[in-house]
């Protein structure tokens, strides 16, 4: 079931009755899936979208917030969420000692609840991804890596395939590439696309997470065009931050790229999958989100192949929410390791 | 754990129900204080989630009326025609902030005799009420300012629906009161409870005796009420039909009358619309109270060109509305409120089908005791089906479609009401030329069922006239 979980699945086609009832929602895509875009198609694929409502978006995340999840729901939401857990570290002042205790953690996040289930997967930068893969050997945790000039992006692009090389060929299972914003909000989404498909190309089997950055996107109707952009151009999965940037997730632009999979996938029958990241660091938070995840995209990407969670504090919130369901009562942070 | 590794079943979530006490027997508020009928005649209000009883209540006859009255007038006349808005203002913030601060109270109450989900009498109904007081409070010293004088009419004899049972008392009460007006409500018969603990607020308050006055009852104490000759003002919210025979009883006798009746109201979505947005105001136009709303966007226009696309996304939407107890906060649509009222409901979606619409519902477990009707879309429609015409107060949704903006506009105002609309699309052009075109009170832009208490609601042709909230609705209460 370990490796189930951290396993990201691709290419389900939906079923065919569905894909045939959204002919509509995005008939431009009929045969477009894989192929590629000139700039100017690609331009009229994103600026022919629907447009985002911000307020209905605030509306209906404020209200879906309002769900009450207890007991048993809990219990399945908090365990759920450690499966979806990227649990991350991306500072300067990490070190392959540093990289290690995290992958120990990673593996057995509660040493004394053997009910717990690893997370997903360690998310370091690429420099480090030797020491996580050391750590998480044979435990079917994945080792994520962060590469592309992250956070900024700002590097030629064969400076960001030579950072995407380094990670993959060092055993990253999984990219996290950051877009280009400057080119994106300067309309050049053509050069955006070509780079996530250079990028796509370079990770090889990696799979690939796109960080749209949505806190420098400015406006969801921009979310959800980076959205497709991503999603035509090949990635496995698009994510909302880099967690260096503020405001990083929110509900809205989950609510936005989480509608977007869901609709990518009834037109071009394959599934793509959602990290949200930056912030999350209560159950709280992370259950609201599986209720986004749940009432939006649909059921089918509850798993961790389909949607992520990139945190490090949240790991023991989880956990201690799950004790306190678990005996009534709450123990003190010592109890939970670092 | 329940719920295997691949499925996740929300737990039920009750809200606490003990938080109110709800008494075996309410009197009239007549005077300040609760009494019995004089004839001692009583009625029973149930759960219509259950069809168990909650309480017994008293049933005000014409002697009763009369006697509501009169306080009003001696109140009026005596206590509060004369005194100064300011102070006026102090008791009706009271008000106000008691309903805050009571508002779990209240939304449970609200929920268990109306039936509507408890998320909806929570952060809805209690809020809006509490918000209307607070809101005419501030008018209450400033009544020169909006343009209609500072004279009271006198005595207002005020009946309201079931459907928003405390709101609705809000929304009649608070104008009148800031206004220097005396005030007899009758709440429906279905739903008198949180009236009768409005009621208790109002003494609670110390709201001088006679300033408000609650008599319960079915149509026979409505009419006595609108009847009686010492009624200046008459402000009725209901039926178009019960609208009707009230304006023909009070011709000639002079009260100023204000009604807000019934409507069928045109959602209008085209093809530029924010998709994910018009589904969400769809559903919530529609399917909001159970459809019990006067304004409800209950006939979907629907350009032709995205009309196929954007029934899909709201059939997977409708799927994941969750239908039952309404006190379990996770759920969304809640019970109809009585017998009589399904049975319309069923009556009419019956006809939709018999006039060869398309009947639709998602997959849907009802309970077995209590009154529930299954979230409903009619595609097929015609602008002559009964379905699209008539007032079906309840979770049924009419699609129509329409190839032009004129034809919108042909469709929309096609019908005896005129109380609201709503339009979707991300032209601003398009909004404004339509919102002149559409002949409705209300008109909603991008969003529907939006209400606050600063913004003027109501309908005309058959819908009613008169303004409810802002400045506008003052006027109904001040003799200019």
């Amino acid at each position: 079931m370990q490796a189930e979980s951290t396993q990201i699945q691709q290419g389900q086609a939906t079923p065919g009755a569905r894909a045939a009832a959204t002919q509509s929602v995005a008939p431009w895509l009929a045969g477009a899936v894989g192929t590629e875009f000139s700039d100017a198609a690609l331009r009229q694929v994103l600026l022919g979208l629907p447009g985002v409502d911000q307020v209905a978006t605030q509306e209906r995340t404020a209200n879906l917030a309002t769900r009450s999840i207890k007991k048993d729901a809990k219990l399945w939401a908090l365990i759920m969420a450690v499966r979806m857990v990227d649990l991350t570290t991306l500072e300067g002042a990490d070190t392959p000692g540093k990289v290690r205790d995290l992958c120990v953690k990673a593996r057995r996040p509660d040493p004394s609840d053997p009910g717990v289930p690893p997370v997903a997967a360690v998310c370091v930068y690429p420099d480090l991804v030797r020491a996580a893969r050391d750590g998480v050997a044979g435990s079917g945790v994945a080792v994520a890596s962060v590469a592309t000039a992250f956070p900024s992006g700002r590097a030629s692009l064969a400076v960001k395939l030579a950072d995407v090389a380094e990670a993959v060929n060092a055993g990253a299972d999984e990219v996290d590439m950051v877009i280009d914003r400057g080119a994106f909000l300067a309309g050049r989404y053509g050069q955006v696309y070509e780079e996530v498909r250079a990028v796509r190309e370079a990770c090889g089997p990696a799979h690939l997470k796109v960080i749209l950055e949505t806190g420098e996107l400015a406006t969801l109707d921009n979310v959800s065009r980076a959205s497709w952009l991503a999603m035509l151009a090949g990635a496995d999965f698009i994510k909302t931050s880099t967690g260096k940037v503020s405001p990083a997730s929110t509900p809205q632009v989950a609510h936005v790229m989480l509608a977007a999979v869901r609709d990518f996938a009834e037109a071009a029958g394959r599934r793509v999958g959602v990290k949200v990241a930056g912030g999350i660091r209560t159950a709280k938070d992370a259950i609201r989100y599986l209720v986004l995840v749940r009432e939006t995209a649909g059921e089918e990407w509850l798993t961790a192949g389909l949607f992520r969670i990139g945190a490090s504090s949240l790991l023991n919130d989880l956990l201690m929410q799950r004790s306190k369901q678990l005996t009534g009562v709450y123990a003190g942070p010592d109890y939970f390791t670092l | 754990m329940t719920g295997t590794d691949t499925t996740w079943e929300y737990a039920p979530a009750p809200q606490e129900q003990g938080i109110v006490a709800i008494k075996p027997h309410y009197g009239l508020f007549v005077n300040g204080e609760f009494a019995p009928a004089t004839d001692g005649r009583t009625f029973s209000t149930l759960n219509p989630a259950t069809e168990e009883p909650l309480a017994e209540v008293a049933l005000a006859g014409e002697a009763d009326v009369d006697r509501a009255v009169r306080a009003a007038r001696t109140a009026f006349d005596r206590v509060w025609g004369p005194m100064p808005g300011a102070q006026r203002a102090k008791y009706i913030y009271r008000i106000a902030r008691l309903l805050a601060e009571r508002a779990r109270e209240f939304a449970v109450l609200e929920s268990l005799d109306n039936g509507k989900p408890i998320k909806e009498s929570r952060d809805v109904d209690v809020p809006l009420a509490s918000a209307h007081f607070f809101y005419h409070a501030g008018w209450a010293d400033k009544l020169e300012y909006a343009g209609y004088g500072s004279t009271p009419v006198g005595v207002a004899g005020q009946v309201i629906p079931w459907n928003f049972p405390l709101l609705m008392a809000a929304w009649k009460l608070a104008p009148a009161l800031a206004a220097g007006n005396t005030c007899v409500l009758k709440p429906a018969e279905t739903t008198p409870l949180t009236a009768l603990l409005l009621a208790e607020v109002c003494q609670q308050a110390g709201l001088p005796e006679g300033v408000v006055n609650i008599v319960t009852g079915a149509g026979e104490t409505g009419a006595a009420l609108v009847g009686h000759p010492d009624v200046d003002k008459v402000a009725f919210t209901g039926s178009t039909e019960v609208g009707k025979e009230i304006l023909r009883s009070a011709a000639g006798t002079g009260k100023k009358l204000t009604m807000e009746l019934g409507g069928k109201a045109a959602n209008v979505v085209f093809e530029d619309a924010p998709m994910e947005g018009a589904v969400e105001g769809i559903v919530n136009g529609i399917f909001f109270n159970q459809g019990h709303v006067c304004c409800a966007g209950s006939r979907l226009l629907v350009q032709e060109s995205v009309a196929d696309a954007l029934l899909d996304r709201l059939r997977r939407r409708l799927g994941t509305l969750r239908l039952g107890d309404p006190l379990d906060k996770n759920t969304d649509i809640g019970a109809i409120n009585s017998r009589q009222q399904l049975d319309k409901i069923r009556e009419l979606s019956d006809s939709g089908e018999a006039e060869g619409a398309h009947r639709w519902s998602p997959p849907c477990q009802l309970p077995e005791r209590g009154y529930w009707f299954a979230p409903t879309v009619f595609t097929g429609v015609s602008q002559s089906h009964r379905i699209a015409r008539e007032e079906i107060f309840g979770p049924v949704l009419s699609v129509l479609t329409f190839r032009t903006p004129e034809e919108a506009v042909a469709k929309a105002n096609n019908t005896p009401y005129g109380l609201s609309a709503g339009v979707w699309t991300e032209k601003g052009s398009r909004i404004l030329w339509l919102a002149q075109r559409l002949r409705a009170g209300v008109v909603w832009a991008n969003t529907y069922n939006r209400f606050d208490p600063a913004s003027p609601f109501g309908g005309y042709r058959e819908s009613g006239f008169g303004r409810e909230g802002g400045r506008h609705g003052l006027e109904a209460y001040l003799n200019a």
